[in-house]
């Protein structure tokens, strides 16, 4: 997705833009994925002007083509956290102050009104908060129409293709001269390393420490349900604190959320345990238990698939954006954990912004790729 | 064993959530078997014969599987075995299965449907299966070992009209006649697409009373010829053949071979089908479509493992030596994660003769391993041999049959290829020209083919042939569908 918009962002830019992927379009953590655009769940701070960057732009694309609206299942549908217990509901609304001096839109409701917003949700609930701004897309369909809208714009797509090495000048500080791939040489004056869990791989390559981990998630999906049984995305007050987490133990806060095609999904686990692709019937339990806790009718409803993926992390919990100082040429989107949907727009729009010499919209200091050391000898 | 089985009759009684736990702490010996076709139960009786303790549980209400598929006992058929051939194999087997039944060594849970595997940490496994009518009644068994004998499902590819009401599978249509069924008289029913199930099925359908409008085969005649002389050495495998196109030929069925159905016609239902031949590359041969009215239309393309349990609990899936794909196994039967073995179509399609020498030599080397021996190889040889031939049989008859190479050259873009998410071919061809899928997964992504009920079961090796990659069984994590609240019950302390 995040390699997606940069190239979408390079190719409006006026630059000459190949992407490569070493599977198809979408085929990684994208593929895998919710679709959250999410400012809920994010504290003040360089991520949430970014996330409010992000939605900006993801807004006026689907604004200027009413089919892109569709092809990507785009839906402002709003947040809604809500909290079960008073003592959960204060902090929730002092986290809502905060995020509302830091420019979102936060509307505290009570019990109530709880239902008239979501007439599903579990009776007991002391109350939440409403978020108008998030959105949902279709992860995958997101990325294959912007790639298809930047090919429209000159890209080329070249799937299938694995980068063997990044090709640097013997001198002049070592600029980027392109990427060796697994089918010949792409010459280039910049690369952008917008490869997902695989960021810290390609940095390597190109000779620049940067620690991109693994952290794993299960989804899981229903039946599909009539229209409007699960409206906005739900989820409990704790989910906030699960993000910012460093514990690498297995945490678990339902977001539950309805699907233009019908199918309600159940996100997200977060769990450090590399690349492990078993499936763990304890982190699925908890999900479902959290999201029959928030709407009891899904009880009874069948669960026909479950999937996993590795958000791309750095040990910040923010992502890497921008040229690197150690590399002249190289540039870096990568590292955006569980919200790199949402962040694209906005990483893609920086990104080209830095390729093409104009001064970023953001300040990019927090999140500067070098920023965690050289480690290795790089 | 004494000590297993006493705990396993310490049944915990029924929760207050309807949650039941079987096999208890099952100790060193216990084995619990998914499925009960011929490999399973070849295992269960030949595991329970050297004193393990065995679970066998099944989707079924009777021992069977697909092949040896008995009418309910409600329908009082007298004569089930005119419908098998090897029936008194079969009636062997069951005799020692009913025998352990009674002493209690093996326990039958029927009509029970596994959704799960889990690896207990190094403590054996759990499986977690549904009863009940609904199946939303949770239940678990425990085992130090598991086999799955998980069998095979029919493979499918779609052509214009294809999900016309009438348009069943083979295999199907077998179904219904070995559980009792009877066609009304006078229905034409066409045979079609490719495989040696055709035959039988063709057969069945016809001493059932039905009139059997033709036999569609799409593998040439040169084909066949060839497979005939290359199965020279197994003269029962031929006279079974021989046999099937005997009683065809005596029921007057017409036998097409190079020929393939190319549409199905109707507007509410079934009404006919357009049958041609077919050129060496598997195209249509101009001019020679030819339109036959039918009420129903049998269609198989082979078979495919059911790998999903495998799948999910880890181990390798591949391609076997004798054609298709299989959980991946060694000379006994193990799976490459250790207490797992698999046997029958799941390890490798082959027919249920192969599955019944792949049963007992998993049951053998199960009963062994559990106590830390190796496998006796005398005891186990004949069933080697015959495992053996018989793949070197079904790799034959994988050189045989098959889709013709054209196939989905003849889809039509608004032929449904997905019927869970209604999704056309034009859909699957503009996913891969314009949207740069290039696998299953990312068409399933970038059209819904594949996610919704079935989960891909029946279209993924259409879809994938229309988006012309490749198939192979995908990694799903749910056998079946859950019910979320069964999902999120906490999973009750180990007795």
């Amino acid at each position: 997705m995040v390699g997606a918009a940069c190239a979408f962002y390079a190719a409006r830019a006026g630059l000459r833009t190949v992407l490569v992927d070493r599977g198809p379009v979408a085929g990684g953590t994208t593929g895998a994925g919710e679709g959250n655009l999410l400012v809920s769940d994010k504290e003040p701070g360089p991520e949430l002007e970014l996330a409010l960057l992000s939605l900006e732009l993801w807004r006026r694309l689907v604004a200027e083509d009413p089919g892109l609206r569709t092809a990507v299942e785009y839906e402002a549908k709003g947040g809604l956290v809500v909290g079960s217990e008073y003592a959960g509901l204060a902090a929730l609304e002092e986290f809502a102050a905060r995020q509302r001096a830091g420019g979102v839109a936060a509307v505290g409701v009570d019990a109530s009104e709880l239902r008239s917003l979501e007439p599903n949700l579990d009776g007991g609930l002391a109350g939440g908060v409403l978020y108008p701004q998030d959105c949902q897309v279709m992860p995958a369909l997101a990325a294959a129409h912007l790639v298809r809208e930047a090919r429209r714009a000159g890209a080329v797509l070249r799937t299938g293709e694995v980068v063997t090495a990044v090709r640097r000048a013997a001198g002049d500080g070592g600029r980027v001269l392109g990427v060796r791939t697994s089918r010949g040489d792409i010459h280039a004056p910049a690369v952008v390393n917008a490869a997902g869990t695989w960021g810290g791989e390609i940095a390597a390559l190109a000779g620049a420490h940067l620690p991109v981990l693994p952290r794993r998630g299960f989804v899981l999906v229903t039946e599909p349900l009539p229209p409007r049984t699960v409206r906005h995305k739900v989820y409990s007050a704790d989910y906030v604190a699960d993000v910012a987490s460093d514990s690498a133990a297995l945490q678990t806060s339902a977001v539950v959320e309805g699907t233009a095609a019908g199918p309600v999904l159940i996100g997200a686990s977060r769990e450090r345990v590399g690349f492990d692709r078993t499936f763990s019937l304890p982190a699925v339990r908890r999900l479902a238990a959290q999201a029959v806790g928030l709407f009891p009718v899904l009880g009874r409803v069948g669960v026909v698939r479950g999937y996993l993926g590795f958000r791309p992390y750095l040990p910040d919990h923010l992502p890497a954006i921008g040229p690197d100082a150690r590399v002249p040429g190289l540039h870096h989107a990568c590292g955006h954990e569980g919200a790199g949907i949402g962040l694209a727009t906005g990483t893609g729009h920086l990104v080209a912004q830095g390729l093409i010499g104009e001064v970023p919209e953001l300040d990019l200091a927090a999140f500067r790729p070098d920023r965690f050391g050289a480690e290795e000898s790089g | 064993m004494r000590v297993a089985r006493v705990r396993m009759r310490m049944r915990k009684p029924v929760g207050s959530e309807g949650r039941q736990e079987r096999g208890g702490r099952a100790g060193a010996g216990a084995v619990v078997v998914v499925g009960a076709g011929p490999a399973g139960v070849a295992a269960a009786v030949c595991a329970a014969d050297q004193g393990v303790r065995v679970v066998l549980v099944d989707s079924a209400v009777r021992a069977g599987g697909q092949f040896y598929r008995q009418p309910d006992a409600r329908w009082g058929a007298r004569r089930p075995q005119v419908l098998h051939h090897g029936w008194r194999t079969w009636q062997r087997l069951t005799a020692r299965l009913d025998a352990h039944l009674a002493d209690g060594q093996v326990t039958h849970l029927a009509e029970r449907h596994v959704w799960f595997v889990e690896r207990a940490g190094g403590d054996g496994f759990v499986v977690h299966a549904l009863g009940g009518s609904g199946q939303d009644r949770p239940e678990t068994v425990r085992g130090d070992a598991v086999l799955l004998a998980t069998g095979a499902y029919e493979k499918v590819l779609p052509f214009p009209g294809w999900t016309l009401p009438g348009v069943v599978t083979a295999g199907g249509a077998q179904a219904m006649l070995k559980g009792g069924l009877v066609l009304p008289p006078g229905r034409t029913v066409v045979v079609a697409g490719t495989g040696p199930l055709l035959m039988p099925v063709a057969a069945g359908l016809a001493a059932a009373g039905a009139r059997v409008g033709a036999l569609i085969e799409s593998a040439g005649p040169g084909r066949l010829a060839w497979g005939a002389a290359k199965v020279a050495g197994h003269p029962a495998k031929l006279a079974e053949g021989a046999r099937y196109a005997a009683a065809l030929v005596w029921r007057g069925v017409p036998v097409r071979t190079g020929h393939a159905v190319v549409a199905a016609h109707g507007s509410v239902r079934l009404e006919a089908v357009t049958v041609a031949a077919l050129d060496a590359e598997g195209r249509v041969r101009a001019g020679t479509g030819r339109r036959i009215a039918c009420d129903a239309l049998a269609v198989g393309h082979g078979l495919l493992p059911h790998t999903g349990l495998a799948g999910a609990l880890g181990c390798r899936i591949e391609e076997t030596a004798y054609g298709g794909w299989g959980v991946a196994v060694d000379g006994e039967q193990r799976t490459d994660l250790p207490g797992v073995w698999a046997a029958g179509e799941a390890s490798g399609v082959g027919g249920a003769e192969l599955a019944l020498a792949e049963g007992e030599i998993a049951g053998r080397s199960i009963a062994a391993r559990l106590r830390g021996r190796e496998p006796d190889r005398r005891g186990c040889a004949a069933a080697a041999g015959t495992r053996a031939g018989l793949r070197a049989f079904a790799r034959v008859i994988d050189g045989v049959y098959g889709p013709p190479a054209q196939w989905a050259e003849r889809v039509g873009d608004d032929t449904v290829v997905c019927r869970c998410e209604e999704v056309p071919a034009s859909a699957v061809r503009s996913a891969v020209a314009g949207l740069g899928a290039t696998d299953l997964r990312s068409v399933k992504l970038l059209t819904r083919a594949g996610m919704g009920w079935c989960q891909g079961r029946v279209c993924a090796p259409g879809v994938a042939g229309v988006a012309g990659c490749a198939w192979s069984p995908a990694s799903r994590v749910l056998a079946q569908p859950v019910p979320l609240a069964v999902l999120a019950r906490e999973e009750g302390a180990a007795p």
